[in-house]
């Protein structure tokens, strides 16, 4: 681990001032990836500006009914919040079904959105890597990849986004605020995250510098009825092979509203458009499910030894909608 | 980078310097002289190294020392009560809850600060109903006790034992 200094931010204005002009600077939350990272060497940083004490650690309403997630609430207390439980239990359900208690504990909402990729040679610096050495080359492709990306990838890279909370963030149409030399912007969660095209290296549309501040839910009435199911090699304490969030609204057998958002699939958390649209004015049955998720697959390109993916992805997305659907008719 | 700070171990207050890339594990284990949590992974996969930070359960090999200054710790050996056992330690032996025992002050923790939270009515990935009561099943333990790992195997007699002291 090479050498580095540390600071603890004193206010947003000048932690972002600090890394802005730092090439070389990074942000620190719980640090539960980036100290990996340090140890592993896929991160160098020379300065580490630790932003776990500003004070976004709070939950709060926003005017129109949405909800206000702070950068530093912890994993575990965003899972546990009494509103977020009732109103949104896909967000729940995501965090709860990733890391372990402990991680939970101390891992960040900023920290979660900004984790990075689990692909085994993102993390070997040993081994060419597109992602974290450009144009170095992609060892996934023909390596191991049975993890790996079945929509949206490139040629220069197959990694997937690791994070469960992402997924549900993104079915939700949740909106990132985030603080820069030049001001605050506010993103769209479905926007932060980029496909790798010929630039894998950015996971997102930050710029070096830009920090995270809030997280914000709309109000979405429909999200009382949602959920994330997650497909993982393990029953517990592992990444997802194929993840879903869904939120469904039925009136009288018929799909009124839907949201679906795909985890485990691709660069960014995939939000399934298509079969939202297939969805919408459908019947709530297995028959309409299955259509919609295949519809939302026919995109799917997978590698050699992932093709599992793509039949476990359409089944997920079957069996969360009829597990919702189910619960909705009274 | 060398950094001056203070942590609070078991009720005993440290003072040290620490180079900015000691993790809070490698400050307690090295420099303190602290072994009570264990250094398995180092990558935050096993929890072996798990302590209660500010009254939580944490692993301590991916935080940095210098981002804990004025940490609170309490590790599995300030548990007991003199020579009177924690209820958790004093069940894993009685149900033969370890063999080597290098997971188990990480066990022990972990198991601390998993019954806080489920008396404090946290849910888990197992639970039914996400906002209602919480009864800590065999399933459930397991699932919070994912985090951690055990290569001996003694998982099942783990469970017995949070089992036992449960009630």
């Amino acid at each position: 681990m090479i050498p580095f200094d540390y600071q603890r931010a004193e206010d947003t204005r000048s932690a972002v001032a600090t890394v802005t002009a730092r090439p070389g600077a990074a942000f620190l939350g719980a640090g539960t990836n980036l100290v990996d990272h340090l140890k592993l060497g896929v991160a160098a940083p020379d300065l580490l500006v630790d932003v776990s004490h500003l004070p976004f650690d709070m939950i709060e309403p926003l005017a129109g009914g949405g909800v206000r997630i702070g950068a530093t609430v912890r994993n575990s207390d965003l899972a546990v919040d009494p509103v977020i439980r009732q109103r949104y239990p896909m967000v729940s359900a995501a965090l709860l079904s990733g890391a372990s208690g402990q991680l939970r504990n101390v891992a960040t909402t900023a920290g979660n959105l900004m984790q990075r990729t689990r692909c085994p040679y993102f993390q070997d610096v040993t081994t060419p890597c597109n992602k974290r050495r450009p144009g170095s080359g992609c060892s996934a492709l023909e390596g191991y990849h049975r993890d790996h990306a079945i929509l949206g990838a490139s040629r220069h890279c197959v990694a997937v986004h690791p994070s469960d909370l992402a997924v549900a963030l993104t079915a939700l149409g949740a909106v990132v605020q985030v603080e820069g030399v030049k001001g605050a912007r506010s993103i769209p969660i479905i926007d932060l995250y980029r496909l790798p095209d010929d630039a894998p290296q950015h996971d997102t549309v930050l710029e070096h510098g830009e920090l995270i501040t809030a997280v914000d839910l709309p109000a979405l009435p429909m999200a009382t009825r949602s959920t994330y199911r997650k497909v993982r090699d393990r029953a517990s304490y592992a990444f997802a092979l194929v993840s879903v969030a869904a939120a469904v609204d039925v009136e009288r057998g018929t799909v009124r509203d839907v949201r679906v958002a795909l985890g485990g699939v691709a660069h960014k958390p995939w939000r399934a458009r298509r079969a939202e649209e297939a969805l919408r004015g459908a019947p709530a049955t297995d028959d309409a499910f299955r259509a919609a998720a295949e519809a939302e697959l026919a995109g799917a390109r997978p590698l050699r030894d992932n093709a599992f993916k793509v039949p476990m992805a359409r089944n997920t997305i079957v069996a969360t909608l009829r597990e919702l659907t189910r619960r909705e008719e009274p | 980078m060398d950094v001056e700070i203070g942590l609070r171990v078991d009720g005993e207050p440290h003072r040290l310097v620490v180079d900015t890339r000691t993790t809070l594990l490698d400050a307690m284990r090295e420099r303190l002289g602290i072994t009570s949590p264990k250094k398995g992974c180092d990558h935050g996969q096993c929890g072996a190294c798990t302590v209660l930070l500010d009254g939580r359960r944490a692993t301590t090999c991916l935080a940095l020392a210098v981002a804990h200054d004025g940490a609170e710790i309490v590790t599995a050996a300030g548990l007991a009560d003199g020579e009177r056992l924690h209820p958790i330690q004093q069940a894993l032996l009685d149900h033969d809850g370890l063999q080597c025992g290098y997971c188990t002050p990480g066990q022990v923790c972990s198991a601390v600060g998993m019954l806080a939270e489920a008396e404090a009515g946290w849910p888990s990935h197992v639970t039914a109903d996400l906002s209602g009561a919480v009864e800590l099943t065999d399933e459930e333990i397991a699932e919070r006790m994912s985090g951690n790992l055990c290569r001996c195997g003694a998982y099942a007699n783990i469970v017995a034992a949070i089992r036992e002291a449960v009630r």
